[in-house]
């Protein structure tokens, strides 16, 4: 049985802390949350210490930090309506651009991995696309209106330009530019949770998706392309995904989110029920029927609800969470 | 323009006594979990949004829904709102929230639903009430605490 151990508890946020990010190095973090400030953490010796704080980038929660693959810039989504876009040419992160274009709340960002391309979705039930149109600048290059409720979360595959996006709508959806018009367009809708999909994660070869909710389970997702051996029906399309494995019976409450390690293959999820749990693949597992072991849960691990969980990109089995309870924890997975 | 109440002249119910001081709440040795009825003085005197009565007055709330486990740290408040298409369910949800995450230690886990078959839009107000990211948003809204803060600032004076 592996075990996650407690490396460091720290606190300074004021409040709820919604979300925290890796930056690409794995050596920096960044964290957000009610208090409409954004921390970056850093190392010194073995201590986790604040680095720098963000203020007055926006008027309401921050709900969520994202990094550029670049690790050069930091784009955050605010229930005030806006993303804003921080760099540190000036030595300092400063706020230098502002994505204005949501109707209300922005519930999650993210980058493409190529960095040329941004995703933010929010409350007014969109999904948008912006363009990095050069220094400072962003073009909105798409506005994504397949959900029907409440859009929670956004999150690129890890090589291609392919978004996937959860809603209060309990479903999941995947867009592709067509390079004939340079449309974007829902290529895929994942239907099977039960209630409100809070996150998802891809893994390391983007063709599995994870995605946890608030019917308490978590699913696992997988691309069949034309011609699979499986002799999975298309229907005049690129690739179908079909939910090969749900996890229920572990979590008692709502699950807010879920990371992917693309080094150890290791998922976290973060619970309602102040747990982290800790899956790994069976060794035989069928690829078309795979099955996960729960080989670790943390108890207590804070004081209220988890928000985020976060892998080290290093593979290091590092593991970052925040919550509720306005603490962020650094942990260590020890198998 | 005055708005006119969805329900215009709801039925009124009896208070519920106070509650009696039995000699162990006064033993200090005695540990002194959270109740149902403790519950209810929480939220008993909460105003309606739309008459000057209490959700009690109006059996909005009654003991008998609240569901509470101090081992578990849960707490579950079902409320009947007075006619099945009342616009104001989710209102009366949030302020129940409200109360109770600031009454209650946080260590609580909190969840308030309509009563079952007590609403047309029992699913919907139910997912609402129940998704915090949305009840933090709407919490940011000035005007929406206002009214909240009004129908709360009775609630603990009964």
């Amino acid at each position: 049985m592996a075990k996650l151990e407690l490396t460091q508890s720290l606190t300074g946020h004021k409040g709820i802390v919604w979300n925290v990010s890796w930056h690409p190095l794995g050596n920096i973090f960044a964290s957000c949350g009610e208090d409409k400030t954004i921390k970056l953490w850093h190392k010194e010796g073995e201590e986790w210490k604040v680095k720098a704080v963000l203020v007055d980038g926006h008027q309401r929660t921050i709900r969520e930090v994202a990094w550029s693959p670049c690790g050069n810039l930091l784009a955050s989504a605010s229930f005030d309506a806006t993303t804003a876009i921080w760099d540190k040419k000036s030595g300092q992160f400063e706020c230098n651009a502002t994505l204005e274009g949501h109707e209300n709340e922005v519930k999650s960002v993210a980058w493409s991995p190529s960095g040329h391309l941004l995703a933010t979705c929010g409350r007014d039930k969109s999904v948008w696309v912006w363009e990095v149109a050069g220094d400072d600048e962003y073009e909105c290059a798409a506005v994504l209106n397949a959900h029907n409720q409440d859009v929670k979360k956004v999150a690129w595959h890890p090589s291609l330009d392919i978004l996937a996006s959860a809603s209060y709508d309990n479903n999941v959806k995947m867009y592709k530019e067509d390079p004939n018009d340079n449309d974007w367009t829902c290529i895929a809708t994942l239907q099977s949770h039960e209630s409100t999909v809070w996150s998802l994660a891809f893994d390391k070869t983007g063709e599995r998706l994870a995605t946890c909710s608030d019917d308490n389970t978590v699913k696992i997702w997988k691309e069949y392309k034309p011609d699979n051996q499986e002799g999975v029906a298309m229907a005049d399309r690129d690739a179908v995904w079909k939910c090969v494995c749900t996890l229920s019976g572990y979590h008692t409450r709502c699950i807010y989110d879920i990371a992917w390690c693309h080094k150890t293959g290791l998922i976290a999820t973060a619970c309602g029920d102040d747990i982290i749990r800790i899956f790994k693949e069976t060794v035989d597992s069928d690829p078309n029927a795979p099955t996960f072991d729960l080989v670790s849960t943390k108890l207590d691990a804070h004081a209220q609800d988890v928000n985020c969980v976060k892998w080290n990109p290093t593979g290091n089995k590092e593991l970052l969470s925040c919550s509720d309870d306005g603490s962020i924890k650094v942990w260590k997975l020890e198998e | 323009m005055a708005k006119v109440a969805d329900n215009i002249n709801p039925l009124i119910y009896e208070k519920r006594s106070e509650r009696e001081v039995t000699s162990t709440d006064r033993d200090e040795d005695v540990a002194d979990d959270f109740d149902e009825r403790e519950i209810f003085d929480m939220i008993r005197n909460i105003n309606d949004p739309e008459h000057p009565l209490t959700l009690e007055d109006l059996r909005v709330v009654e003991e008998g829904n609240i569901i509470i486990n101090n081992k578990e740290n849960s707490v579950h408040v079902r409320f009947t709102p007075t006619i099945p298409h009342c616009s104001m369910a989710t209102l009366i949800g949030l302020s129940i929230r409200v109360q109770l995450l600031r009454a209650l230690p946080s260590r609580f886990k909190v969840t308030v639903t309509v009563s079952e078959g007590s609403h047309a839009s029992e699913h919907a107000v139910n997912k609402q009430l129940a998704d915090k990211e949305r009840v933090a948003a709407a919490l940011e809204n000035n005007n929406l605490v206002q009214i909240i803060n009004q129908c709360i600032s009775t609630a603990l004076a009964g």
